[in-house]
C-alpha cells in the first residue's frame, strides 16, 4: 500500500505535536509539579509514537517509546523531574524534529538515536549522570550525526553515487569560485559544467543549472560529479578555463559516515579562503546544521500539495458567500422591477458564478472519513504480525463525509482505539481456538450518519473487558478505593477504563497498555463535542462507539412549514413522509398515535410543541377536511410522527449555532440561513421523540 | 492623551430612544447599527427574546429592549434600529425605537444608578448621565443580555 498520500497529514500532525512537546516541556521546567502538563507531554509523545509506527518510521517510534518510559516514571512519581531529565527530553524533541524534517525532505536517514535511548534508559532506571558530563558530549554527537545528512541530494541522486561507488567509481564535490569582477559568470559556470560533463556525470549543481544560467549566484558554485577520472585530471581540466579564482575538489561518499565527517572537517579549513569570499556555500553549510532554520521553513511549505487553512477563515468565507447570495437575490428583484436586459443578463451570469462558488466553499469543508481510515489497514497488519495475531480488518462507510475540523482531529483517537483492540482485544489464534472462536479475529471500523450525528464504531470480537478486572486494576492503580469499587455496578466499572492512568495490561508493550489511550480518546472526542460509549461482553468482544455532532457541518434537511414559520428537519433522521386522514389518529392513554405498517407510532403536533400562534385555526381546518402531513422520524430505535402544516422541500443547509445566550433550548438543535437570508431553526429530533 | 474626543474623563455614548426616554450605551460595546430586518421567532425562550437574525451569515439573538425594560409595546417604524452589541463574548441585537447620535459626556456628569430607582428595573441601569438639559439613562448591558444575573432573571 502506498502511504505517501498520508505523509502530509503525518508531517503536519507530528509538527503540531512537537510544538506541543516543546511548549509543554518549557512549562514543565517552570512548574515541575504540574501533572496536567506532564499528561499533555505524555499524550503528544504517545501520539507521535503511534503515528510514526503506522507510517513505518521505526526510529521515531523507538525514541518516543523510550521517552514514554521516562515520562511514565515521572507521572507515577517514581522519578523526579530535574534539569538533566528535562534537558534530555528536550534533546529528544530536537532529534525528533530532525527526523521528521528529514522525512519531509525525503532524505530519510537513520539518525543515530542510540546515545539518547541509552540516556533515557538510564533515567528510567533511576540512574543519573552528572548533569555536566552527559549533555554537552551528547549534543556534539548529535550535531555530527546531523552533518552526515550531507547535501540535499534526493534519493535518485544518492542512488547514482552509491551504485557508482559500488563499481569503484568516485564521486567528487567540486567547488568553484570565479574571480571577482568576472563579467560573464554564467558562461564560466557553463564552461565548467561542460568540461566536467566530459569527464563523467554531473548529477547535481548548487545552485541549480537554471540559476547558474540566470547568474543567480554570487561567485561560487558546487558541482557533484561522478567520474572515474583522477582528481588531478579534474584540476587540470578546469585549469584551462580562465577567470576561475579557486577550484576545490572533495571526494564524496555517502555510505561511509567517517569519510563524510572528514569532508566536513576538511572543507572549512581547505576552503577557508573561498569561504571568506563566497557567501553562498557558507550559508548552505549553516543551513545544513540548523535544519529547523530558514530552510526548514521552506521545506514545510513544499512538503504537501494540500494547504492547511484555518477553519475560521473557511467560516468567514462561507458567511461571505452566503451574504453574496442574499445580495444577488436582491439584485434579481431589482432587475425584474426595472426590466433592464443588460442588468438581467449580468445577474444571471452572477447567479451561476455564486452558485458554483457556494458549492465549492461548502465542499471544501467536507472530507470523506476514508482519508483518515485508509491509513489504518497497514497499521493493523503490521501490529498483528508483530503480535502474532491474525486479524481480518473491515472498513465500512468510508465515504461518510465529515466536517474538516472533525476529520483532522479523529485520527489520533482512532489510532488509540484500534491499537487497543489489536493488543488487548483480539486473542492469540490458539487461545481463540480454545474458546471455540474463529482463530482469525475481526476488527470493524464503521462510519455512518445517524440523525444529527456521525457515528464511528471500532468493534472487535476479542476477549472483551471484564468489569472485575477493571475494578481490580483501578484499585491497584490507586484510581479508586476498594470500598468505591465494591459499590460500582458492572456497567459503571467499564467506564473506569476511561480514567487517566488506567491500564489493564500487566506489561507495557510499545503498542498500548500505558493507560494513556482511552483517557486521551475521551478527552479528544469530548473536545469535539462528542462522546464515547463502550459496549463489551467478556469473550465476545468490545464495541467503542464515538458519536460526533455535526456542528459546523452541512446536512441535507427537509424544510417544513408550521403556521408561517419554516423549520428544518435533518434528513438523516427522517424515515418517510406520509399523508393520513385525521380520523386515522387514535389515542392510547391520552397519547395520540398512528398505526403505520403494523407499528404504533406516537404523534407530535409541532404547532403546539413550538407554540406557533397562527397554527391553531389551521390545525382545526385540516382536522375537519383534508389530510395531514406527517413526517416519520427516528432516533435510535424510537420513532415518532411529526404533524406539520406543509412540506417545502429538501435542501442542503449549513448548521449554525444559536450562540451561548440561546444554548440549551429543547427541541431546537440549531439554526440555518435560507437562500433568501431568513433564519430557519433546525428541529432536534431526539428531544421531540423523548417528549 | 491630548486628543479631545478621547479625553480620559469623557466617555463616548451611542444615544437612542425608547418611547420618550433617551438611553446611552458605551460606543465600545456597539459593533454596528442595522435597520430592522427579518427576525425568526425562537420557541421556548423568554418573551423579551424577539428571535434570531442573520447578520452576514451569523445567527444572532435579538432582544426587544422595550419588553426587557418592561416598557409598553412599541410599533416598528422606519426609525426602528437594531443595535448590534458585544458583551463579553456574546453578540446580540437590541431593538430600539431610534438611534439619535453619538456623543461624549464627561465622566463626572454621571450619577450612580441607585439614587434614581424609578419605574424600570433598576438592575439594568448603571447610571444617569446629564447632558445640557437632557437626561441619558445608561444601561448595564451585561445584566440586560443576561451574561450576569442569569440565574435571577
Amino acid at each position: 500500500m502506498d502511504i505517501s498520500q498520508y505523509l502530509g497529514m503525518f508531517l503536519e500532525e507530528s509538527r503540531e505535536h512537537l510544538q506541543t512537546l516543546n511548549e509543554s516541556l518549557l512549562k514543565l521546567e517552570q512548574e515541575p509539579d504540574n501533572v496536567s502538563v506532564l499528561d499533555a507531554i505524555f499524550r503528544s509523545a504517545h501520539t507521535i509514537k503511534g503515528m510514526s509506527a503506522t507510517m513505518g518510521y521505526n526510529t521515531v517510534a523507538e525514541l518516543t517509546h523510550e521517552m514514554e518510559n521516562v515520562l511514565d516514571g515521572l507521572r507515577k512519581s517514581q522519578l523526579t523531574i530535574n534539569r538533566f531529565v528535562i534537558n534530555t527530553l528536550f534533546q529528544c524533541v530536537d532529534a525528533l524534529e530532525q527526523m521528521i524534517e528529514s522525512i519531509a525532505t525525503n532524505t530519510e536517514k537513520d539518525i543515530d538515536i542510540a546515545p539518547l535511548v541509552d540516556k533515557l534508559a538510564a533515567i528510567s532506571k533511576g540512574e543519573e549522570e552528572s548533569p555536566f558530563s552527559g549533555p554537552p558530549e551528547e549534543k556534539s554527537d548529535q550535531e555530527n550525526d546531523l552533518s552526515i545528512s550531507g547535501d540535499d541530494l534526493n534519493e535518485t541522486e544518492l542512488k547514482v553515487i552509491r551504485s557508482a561507488a559500488a563499481q569503484g567509481i568516485e564521486s567528487y564535490k567540486v567547488k568553484v569560485v570565479v574571480r571577482e569582477g568576472t563579467l560573464l559568470k554564467s558562461a564560466r559556470a557553463y564552461m565548467v559544467i561542460r568540461a566536467l560533463d566530459e569527464l563523467g556525470d554531473v548529477i547535481k549543481t548548487v545552485p541549480s543549472v537554471d540559476d547558474l544560467e540566470k547568474e543567480n549566484f554570487e561567485r561560487s558554485f558546487e558541482v557533484i560529479l561522478v567520474t572515474d577520472a583522477e582528481k588531478e585530471k579534474i584540476i587540470q581540466t578546469l585549469d584551462t578555463i580562465s577567470e576561475l579564482e579557486k577550484v576545490e575538489i572533495i571526494p564524496y561518499r555517502i555510505s561511509n559516515p567517517s569519510r563524510e565527517n572528514e569532508l566536513l572537517e576538511v572543507s572549512p579549513e581547505k576552503g577557508k579562503a573561498a569561504a571568506d569570499e563566497s557567501p553562498i556555500p557558507v550559508a548552505r553549510a549553516e543551513e545544513k546544521q540548523l535544519p529547523v532554520g530558514k530552510q526548514g521553513l521552506e521545506r514545510k511549505i513544499k512538503s504537501g500539495q494540500s494547504l492547511r487553512v484555518d477553519i475560521d477563515k473557511l467560516d468567514t468565507l462561507l458567511n461571505l458567500v452566503g451574504e453574496l447570495v442574499i445580495n444577488k437575490t436582491r439584485l434579481e428583484q431589482i432587475g425584474l422591477t426595472h426590466r433592464l436586459t443588460d442588468l438581467i443578463e449580468t445577474i444571471e451570469h452572477m447567479d451561476r458564478v455564486t452558485t458554483d462558488l457556494q458549492a465549492v466553499v461548502m465542499k471544501v469543508r467536507m472530507v470523506p472519513v476514508g482519508q483518515v481510515f485508509n491509513r489504518f489497514p497497514r497499521m493493523v497488519r503490521d501490529l498483528s504480525r508483530e503480535l502474532n495475531k491474525e486479524i481480518n480488518f473491515i472498513i465500512q462507510g468510508e465515504e461518510t463525509e465529515l466536517d474538516r475540523t472533525v476529520i483532522d482531529e479523529i485520527g489520533d483517537p482512532l489510532v488509540h482505539l484500534l491499537r487497543n483492540s489489536i493488543d488487548h482485544g483480539i486473542e492469540h489464534p490458539a487461545e481463540r481456538q480454545a474458546k471455540g472462536k474463529n482463530p482469525v479475529g475481526e476488527i470493524r471500523l464503521i462510519a455512518r450518519h445517524e440523525g444529527n450525528n456521525v457515528i464511528i464504531e471500532v468493534e472487535d470480537d476479542g476477549q472483551g473487558m471484564d468489569p472485575e478486572t477493571i475494578r481490580r486494576k483501578a484499585v491497584e492503580k490507586g484510581l479508586i478505593t476498594q470500598a468505591e469499587a465494591d459499590k460500582i455496578e458492572a456497567a459503571e466499572a467499564i467506564k473506569l477504563a476511561f480514567l487517566p492512568g488506567f491500564s489493564t495490561a500487566d506489561n507495557v508493550t510499545d503498542i498500548s497498555g500505558r493507560g494513556v489511550g482511552l483517557d486521551a480518546v475521551k478527552t479528544k472526542i469530548e473536545s469535539l463535542g462528542g462522546n464515547v460509549e463502550v459496549e463489551t461482553k467478556v469473550n465476545e468482544g468490545s464495541k467503542f462507539k464515538i458519536r460526533l455532532p455535526l456542528t459546523l457541518a452541512i446536512i441535507q434537511a427537509l424544510l417544513i412549514k408550521v403556521g408561517e414559520e419554516i423549520y428544518a428537519i435533518p434528513l438523516g433522521s427522517i424515515d418517510s413522509t406520509i399523508n393520513v386522514a385525521p380520523n386515522e389518529i387514535k389515542t392510547i392513554q391520552n397519547q395520540e398515535v398512528i398505526l403505520l405498517r403494523g407499528q404504533i407510532i406516537p404523534i407530535v403536533r409541532l404547532a403546539s410543541v413550538l407554540n406557533v400562534m397562527s397554527a391553531a385555526p389551521t390545525a382545526r381546518q385540516t382536522a375537519d377536511s383534508s389530510e395531514l402531513f406527517i413526517v416519520i422520524v427516528h432516533m435510535g430505535d424510537r420513532k415518532a410522527g411529526i404533524i406539520v402544516d406543509n412540506l417545502i422541500g429538501q435542501q442542503e443547509i449549513v448548521i449554525k449555532s444559536l450562540g451561548k445566550l440561546l444554548a440549551g433550548i429543547k427541541v431546537i438543535a440549531g439554526a440555518t440561513i435560507l437562500g433568501n437570508g431568513q433564519v430557519a431553526l433546525i428541529l432536534d429530533v431526539g428531544s421531540l421523540i423523548a417528549r | 492623551m491630548t486628543d479631545k474626543s478621547f479625553a480620559a474623563n469623557e466617555i463616548q455614548l451611542v444615544i437612542f430612544r425608547l418611547g420618550r426616554e433617551e438611553y446611552g450605551i458605551s460606543i465600545l460595546q456597539v459593533q454596528e447599527i442595522k435597520r430592522m430586518t427579518d427576525i425568526t421567532r425562537v420557541p421556548h425562550t423568554p418573551d423579551y427574546i424577539k428571535g434570531v437574525m442573520n447578520l452576514r451569515g451569523s445567527v444572532l439573538p435579538v432582544i426587544d429592549l422595550r419588553k426587557r425594560l418592561n416598557l409598553p409595546v412599541g410599533e416598528i417604524t422606519d426609525n426602528t434600529r437594531i443595535i448590534i452589541v458585544r458583551i463579553e463574548d456574546v453578540t446580540v441585537g437590541l431593538i430600539v425605537d431610534a438611534v439619535s447620535e453619538v456623543t461624549a459626556i464627561p465622566q463626572n456628569s454621571i450619577e450612580p444608578a441607585q439614587t434614581f430607582v424609578g419605574g424600570i428595573a433598576a438592575d439594568y441601569i448603571s447610571g444617569v448621565g446629564k447632558l445640557d438639559n437632557r437626561l441619558l439613562i445608561l444601561l448595564n448591558l451585561s445584566a440586560i443580555v443576561g451574561t450576569t444575573h442569569a440565574e435571577t432573571i
